[in-house]
């Protein structure tokens, strides 16, 4: 139950932030890597400048909001589909993330974090196992429920998650009655980018070392969890708990396949059939709520 | 027949809003030019013109959508510029688009106070103050008169009749004093738009000045006190009640006027 717990839960921080973005009407394919390019700073900042691990988490962060600050800026000020947008970044960071790494450290990973100043009182925070009722639990589960929390939250009781369902409704509408519909899709690119910086920092703490090719190809499976758990491709419809849930369903689905004795290679065609599952599903609710009697 | 420009503005008697020549240009094209016309509380203002005469220009310029590129908007006697939507809004002209600016998923309540949230609590706690909102939308819409089964329903399940009267309804409840609806009752069947009609009475009772866009001579005249007739970005005139007939705004309407000219035109004789 751990094991399925721990991987739902690192995909969950991920899939409820990709589901906010997505509900305010946009994707981001840089989500994955930027899990990569926030760990591997964690990392070099560490480890080659020999700084505090913390000072190391807190320049991912800078580094998270900007990207996250200039993929919105670059979708908003253009109107072109976030899709292709982040495509670009996705790519440059894929890039930079190689690069970078073989510049600072020869190879193509950067390791022994454990032995940075501070990394105790991270590991603490970022990496360690709790018991519960005799269960351990790596904490990042714990990130995960507050992070769902805080996303259902904002999303349900506050006026920018009104703004955010409104921007993802219909954007040219929403700006006419006076939502900042442009400041909304930025502050949700980088809540994107602060996830994948959470995630990073986890990754990195927990592994003492990264590997410059971590969290790429996730961005995909963020998407599908946040579409299992309910989100419309279209926008302006889903739910950050179903995120969540739909991050839970796939831990369950990669773990169970292998306690079933399954063949682990049939994983792939199980995410694809709920996945398709989920889109049917999802198109009657919107027909439902869209068939307008005149 | 007068035009309004030349219309003395008696002190005590200035419109809520007030059009002089006002142009607008996209590029080298002529979208609207030398309108002027007036909106006083608790009037109608009728604008009537067919497809591409120009009206959704307008409704844009006094919404706050575009800047005119010539011409200057008066509200309450004194010269003001919109920038943005927000600003137009802020100053009392409130729009209630063809679309509606409503979204279809998100419930009654939550489009009732779009981009206008009432929130509660401090600092990192404050928060959409829902209640009072789900609490005021119902208040509102049966002050108007709008029975809705339940707040929580989403738009995309009303008629368009209903559709409009929230909308309406919303505009009224956020202090409007210029309302300006965009063909209200173009998609409508003649039940609803009857409906809609009413509405737009009891937000004129209610002191408001209202800009009612419409194609639908037989919908503007019950309703209006002025009528502005636009042709092809061009003012035809701009009547009050008494000074047309619902005939002759068809006539108009119909290019009865253009065709005339036109058959004048023909008829003169050739150059010497």
């Amino acid at each position: 139950m751990a094991n399925w717990l721990d991987v739902a839960s690192i995909l969950g921080i991920m899939a409820v932030a990709v589901a906010l973005l997505m509900i305010g009407g946009h994707f981001d394919l840089s989500a994955g890597v930027m899990t990569g390019t926030t760990a591997l700073t964690v990392g070099v900042v560490a480890v080659e400048f020999q700084q505090n691990i913390w000072v190391a988490i807190a320049a991912a962060l800078v580094l998270a909001l900007g990207i996250g600050a200039f993929n919105g800026w670059l979708v908003t000020r253009t109107g072109l589909p976030s899709f292709i947008i982040t495509l670009g970044t996705f790519l440059m960071l894929q890039g930079l993330n190689l690069g970078l790494t073989k510049a600072f450290t020869g190879t193509v990973q950067v390791r022994g974090l454990a032995d940075a100043s501070g990394y105790h009182s991270a590991e603490l925070v970022l990496a360690s196992t709790v018991e519960v009722f005799g269960q351990p639990f790596r904490i990042a589960v714990l990130w995960w429920l507050l992070v769902t929390a805080l996303a259902a939250w904002v999303l349900v009781r506050t006026r920018f998650g009104n703004w955010v369902f409104a921007t993802g409704g219909d954007e040219v509408a929403s700006r006419n009655v006076g939502v900042p519909a442009r400041r909304t899709t930025i502050v949700l690119f980088m809540t994107t980018a602060t996830a994948a910086w959470l995630v990073g920092s986890i990754t990195a703490v927990r592994l003492t070392s990264v590997q410059a090719n971590t969290g790429t190809g996730q961005e995909l499976i963020y998407i599908v969890a946040a579409v299992i758990g309910g989100c419309l491709l279209t926008g302006g419809y889903g739910s950050a708990i179903g995120a969540a849930l739909g991050a839970l369903i796939f831990g369950m689905t990669q773990q169970g396949i292998v306690y079933l004795n399954w063949d682990a290679d049939w994983f792939y065609f199980f995410l694809g059939a709920m996945l398709l599952l989920a889109v049917l599903t999802n198109r009657l609710v919107r027909r439902y709520a869209e068939a307008a009697p005149r | 027949m007068s035009a309004a420009a030349d219309r003395p503005a008696a002190p005590g008697d200035t419109p809520l809003l007030e059009l002089r020549d006002i142009g607008k240009d996209f590029g080298s094209v002529i979208a609207l030019d030398g309108i002027s016309s007036s909106v006083r509380a608790g009037q109608v203002t009728c604008v009537l013109g067919d497809n591409g005469a120009g009206k959704s220009t307008l409704i844009k310029v006094l919404s706050g959508v575009h800047r005119p590129t010539r011409g200057q908007l008066f509200l309450d006697g004194g010269a003001v510029d919109f920038d943005a939507p927000r600003e137009a809004l802020d100053a009392g002209i409130a729009t209630v688009y063809q679309d509606l600016a409503m979204i279809p998923l998100m419930s009654i309540w939550r489009n009732f106070f779009l981009g206008s949230e009432p929130t509660t609590g401090w600092g990192p706690f404050r928060r959409f103050d829902r209640a009072t909102a789900k609490d005021v939308t119902r208040r509102e819409l049966a002050a108007m008169g709008i029975d809705i089964r339940d707040p929580d329903q989403p738009v995309g399940t009303l008629s368009g009749g209903e559709r409009q009267s929230v909308a309406i309804a919303r505009a009224v409840h956020f202090g409007a004093r210029v309302l300006i609806l965009d063909e209200p009752t173009s998609a409508l069947g003649v039940k609803q738009a009857a409906v809609v009609l009413r509405y737009i009475a009891q937000a004129r009772d209610q002191g408001l000045g209202v800009v009612f866009i419409t194609h639908n001579p037989h919908h503007a005249h019950p309703v209006g006190d002025r009528f502005l007739l636009l042709n092809r970005g061009r003012s035809m005139g701009d009547f009050a009640k008494a000074d047309v007939t619902r005939e002759q705004l068809t006539d108009m309407m119909a290019g009865g006027d253009e065709l005339s000219r036109l058959a004048e035109e023909l008829g003169r004789p050739g150059a010497p």
